[in-house]
């Protein structure tokens, strides 16, 4: 049997990042500054967005709320009246557990681009695979409960890597749980040196005004960073 | 899970550049730092690669230790934990030299390249073949 070696040394993930160019391309010549908005399940995004979304001091703000199925987070943000577009990865992209650029591509068309300044894409719950597929954006965020420990950044640090902001929220829980938030801090030190922390409350609203503050600089940056 | 994903992308990497033919050994280069769980991957790759050309493709995967640099003082050193800052100078300007890689190194086609994929029109990615002993 003949058989031939191809050398190839190519990015597995080529394809998407090719599309996530694109889809930047796109967002850039209609001026649009574009976050990725990432963390585990239940761990607030959704209420971290409705706290900020409604009052961003004339930045107009669209959402990309990517699930699974349903459309309860789109639901919730479509009642302050800001432009909401649901994606759903289970009919027609297999139920995927994460936004790639090729479905955020497919979204384009339902975005209304000429109409905001800033789009925020409500990832998948999921702390793996969000974190592996670029999607266009001009920035990534994260968030993470102090619920879910202090030894979540050492166990994916990928996630952690990936985001120039990490959202560190529940706060208002710390009297009833037995949690060491300099230990957190800590763990994301070691695994993402100097990366930009607020520890905040989007229940109580502790703190919220440094998130707002820090959307509201991402939609006055001149270059993109990611 | 992720790894479903990822075998995806490497079906897809490697469909195109198989000039059509069947492919029988997918060579990765996969850095400790992406989080690839390498049996996962090889059993998904296998579960993703049904009727495409690397139906039954053997998928070799080398696995690449992660190290780290420091701009200022220049150190590079090996991890086995995920942690960045600069064991010298406790500086956090470092880079990834080397465990972040997931890339398709090479395959091995059965049979020449076929005649339609010969002569195609120039301007593509400027891969080497070589061909290797008949068995």
């Amino acid at each position: 049997m003949h058989r031939t070696k191809v050398k190839v040394v190519e990015e597995a993930l080529d394809a998407n990042n090719t599309i996530a160019a694109a889809n930047r391309a796109d967002f850039d010549r209609a001026g649009v500054k574009v976050v990725n908005f990432m963390s585990a399940p239940g761990a607030g995004k959704t209420t971290l967005l409705e706290r900020v979304v409604g009052n961003l001091d004339g930045v107009r703000v669209g959402v990309l709320e990517g699930d699974v199925q349903g459309s309860m987070d789109a639901d919730r943000l479509a009642s302050l009246h800001v432009p909401v577009t649901q994606l759903n990865t289970d009919p027609g992209f297999g139920g995927e557990c994460h936004l790639d650029a090729n479905m955020v591509r497919s979204a384009l068309p339902e975005l209304p681009l000429d109409e905001i300044d800033l789009l925020i894409i409500e990832n998948v719950g999921n702390l793996v695979c969000p974190a592996e597929f670029r999607v266009g954006e001009d920035t990534r965020v994260m968030a993470c409960s102090i619920t879910e420990g202090e030894d979540k950044p050492l166990k994916y640090p990928l996630m952690f890597r990936a985001c120039e902001l990490v959202l560190i929220n529940k706060l208002d829980l710390l009297p009833h749980l037995d949690f060491d938030l300099d230990r957190l801090l800590y763990n994301i030190d070691q695994v993402h040196p100097d990366v930009e922390r607020i520890v905040l409350s989007a229940r109580t609203g502790e703190a919220v005004e440094a998130w707002r503050d820090w959307l509201l600089a991402i939609a006055a940056r001149e270059e993109a960073v990611a | 899970m992720h790894e479903l994903s990822l075998s995806s992308a490497i079906v897809n990497t490697v469909v195109k550049h198989a000039r059509g033919q069947r492919v029988s050994v997918v060579s990765l280069r996969v850095g400790r730092l992406r989080q690839v769980v390498p049996d996962t991957l090889e059993f998904y790759f296998d579960f993703v690669a049904r009727d495409t050309l690397c139906e039954g493709a053997r998928l070799e995967q080398e696995v690449v230790d992660a190290r780290l640099r420091c701009h200022p003082c220049a150190s590079e050193w090996a991890i086995e934990i995920p942690a960045f800052r600069c064991p010298t100078c406790g500086g956090s300007d470092v880079e990834i030299a080397s465990g972040n890689e997931f890339e398709v190194e090479s395959i091995e086609v059965e049979g020449p390249p076929a005649a339609a994929w010969r002569d195609r029109p120039e301007g593509d990615l400027g891969k080497e073949a070589q061909c290797i002993a008949p068995r």
